[in-house]
């Protein structure tokens, strides 16, 4: 007898059902119903952001190079899982070689992001000239807690491109994934558990963009938010809902099987910029100098 | 001091206590922890149990400044609504007494100060009465005592029941309550008997735990303790107080806390009066379900003080 895998929502490094108790049934693209679905609900986001709050913190005190290789694991856990998730993509209509497409350019932008991990840093950073006896720098740190919605029209390649770049720079994420095609965003989450990811660095959740998002962007712990298209209504009123903590909201609308939409500053997008000032003693009467 | 019972006096009414049924406790416990608050009925629960606070720091390495920003939380516990209650007590240590009572000259604020070798109460009974004499000296409104755990677990009854006797008499007009430290107790009929002996030896409140010994405030303790004020109030109409206190950290176990002494004893003891949380991270909670209530917003301990 065949049964229907149930997926459940990803939070704090478990998957849990939903605080509602209610699903909902995903369909192949011919109609025929091919799994179970947790539909989120506010209670959901709620413990999911309490989660990421937990592990910010520890996740961004990690060494660069340490997160570099959890998230080079992430790209190994995906080529062993490679088959699911082609057959996955099939599931929901894409033909096949456009699955083993996303498949691999998914995998490839992991690797991508991980190079970057002890990069970004050095790039997005500075010393400044100023006109006092300060040593004056410039650097970038993770914003906390990013909730996210995912590009509703790819299934595995959005959801990557969208979460690694906020995680190799320190932050941890709060993701409602894409509705209809919910499979590989819990299929990753099964990856992510497997793959030294600590739990709650990532949580994913399963549901209704327009019940979950309000709260999320509401959120007073939530410090920033990265939107994929979803409907305007929708971008609008999350956009409107983060003004009270002044969340930064970053829209995107791209093509993410174009590698031009990789890049430094998808990181910088959710980084801080701190300057310190650092007094430095007048030598020997001379110019200050560092 | 003439003592109160002989020996087997003492045991005879310890023995008449009801034997707790482990069962159907938990039973009762799990019916309470399924409840849940709503609404206005949610947000008076989280006015109510901000008043019936002791905020607490009892860190060694606690300082007058330390306490000093601790008595002015007690006062100001959120700026954004200055109409919330304030919390009824401040707990500290004897040495900081002083500096708590000065602190809230100005206010209703009681100042309670542990006692009695806290918290383990290994001293001889001369010191602990030192101990006491001292808080009471630089104006404790409160005592909080902690029991000798290792005559009780002796069997040395009478020696716990005259030192709570003692100490009470020491008190004056100070409010007595008796610490049991129930992790360190083994059974809910060791708690019941506790309960009994310091109601029967005077204590005005009697408290769970010191907050340094897990588990602390769990809920089987505490209907225990609440059962046998229930009883001692129906034989004698004399109410006794309750404090449940350690690990009580969020404002939903603090809820459940009262609906739990609503049901067991009462709306009269819903006050701090008579029902008090020792705790030092709820308030932040409590605050934030507060501002949840009122905004609709999930919030941040970024915008809440820290304890």
């Amino acid at each position: 007898m065949e049964i229907l895998k149930t997926y459940k929502l990803y939070i704090g490094g478990q998957f849990t059902r939903t605080e509602s108790g209610r699903s909902y049934q995903i369909q192949s693209a011919s109609g025929q119903a091919i799994a179970n679905a947790c539909l989120g609900s506010k209670k959901d986001i709620r413990n999911a952001v309490q989660a990421a709050r937990k592990a910010q913190a520890s996740w961004a005190a990690k060494s660069a190079f340490n997160r570099s290789q959890i998230i080079y694991r992430i790209a190994e856990m995906l080529e062993t899982r490679k088959g699911q998730f082609i057959e996955e993509l099939v599931l929901l209509g894409h033909s096949n070689p456009a699955a083993v497409a996303e498949v691999q350019s998914s995998i490839d932008r992991c690797i991508y992001y991980a190079g970057w991990a002890d990069k970004y840093q050095a790039l997005s950073s500075s010393v400044n000239p100023v006109s006092s006896p300060h040593f004056n720098f410039s650097v970038p740190e993770p914003m906390g807690v990013i909730g996210m919605v995912t590009c509703q029209e790819t299934a595995l390649i959005g959801l990557i491109s969208q979460i690694l770049p906020l995680i190799v720079g320190g932050n941890s994420v709060v993701v409602i994934a894409n509705t209809t095609k919910a499979l590989c965003a819990i299929s990753f989450a099964e990856v992510l558990a497997t793959s030294d990811v600590p739990g709650g660095v990532v949580n994913i959740l399963t549901g209704e963009v327009a019940e979950m998002l309000p709260t999320l962007a509401g959120h007073m712990d939530v410090n920033a938010l990265s939107l994929a298209k979803i409907e305007d209504h929708l971008s609008r009123n999350a956009q409107e809902a983060a003004v009270d903590n002044l969340k930064r909201c970053q829209l995107y609308n791209l093509d993410y099987f174009d590698s031009k939409n990789q890049g430094l500053h998808f990181i910088t997008d959710f980084q801080e910029i701190k300057t310190t000032w650092h007094p430095i003693e007048q030598i020997a009467g001379g110019a200050a100098g560092y | 001091m003439q003592p109160k019972y002989t020996p087997q006096e003492l045991l005879v009414r310890l023995k008449s206590a009801p034997p707790i049924d482990q069962i159907g406790t938990h039973e009762r416990i799990s019916k309470i922890q399924s409840r849940s608050l709503k609404g206005p009925a949610k947000l008076h629960g989280l006015r109510l149990a901000l008043s019936m606070i002791d905020l607490t720091t009892l860190e060694g390495k606690d300082t007058p400044s330390k306490v000093r920003q601790l008595c002015i939380k007690a006062q100001h516990l959120h700026g954004i609504n200055p109409d919330l209650p304030k919390v009824a007590a401040v707990c500290v240590y004897p040495t900081m007494v002083g500096v708590a009572k000065k602190a809230l000259e100005n206010s209703t604020i009681k100042v309670a100060a542990v006692s009695t070798a806290f918290p383990s109460g290994q001293a001889p009974f001369e010191v602990k009465k030192l101990d006491t004499l001292y808080a009471l000296e630089h104006g404790a409104d409160e005592i909080d005592m902690v029991i000798s755990r290792g005559h009780f677990l002796a069997g040395e009854y009478n020696y716990v029941f005259d030192e709570i006797a003692a100490i009470k008499a020491l008190c004056g007009s100070a409010r007595l309550k008796v610490i049991f430290e129930t992790a360190e107790l083994d059974s809910l009929d060791q708690v019941r008997r506790i309960s009994d002996l310091a109601i029967a030896a005077g204590a005005n409140f009697i408290k769970t735990s010191t907050g340094k010994i897990q588990p602390a405030a769990t809920f089987p303790v505490v209907l225990t303790m609440l059962g046998a004020i229930k009883d001692h109030f129906d034989k004698t109409g004399q109410m006794i107080g309750m404090k449940p206190a350690g690990g009580i950290s969020s404002a939903k176990i603090a809820l459940q806390h009262l609906l739990l002494v609503k049901e067991v004893l009462g709306e009269a003891w819903l006050t701090n009066e008579w029902y008090r949380f020792g705790a030092s991270s709820l308030a932040n909670d409590l605050l934030m379900q507060y501002q949840k209530q009122l905004t609709g917003k999930y919030q941040s301990a970024a915008y809440f003080s820290i304890d």
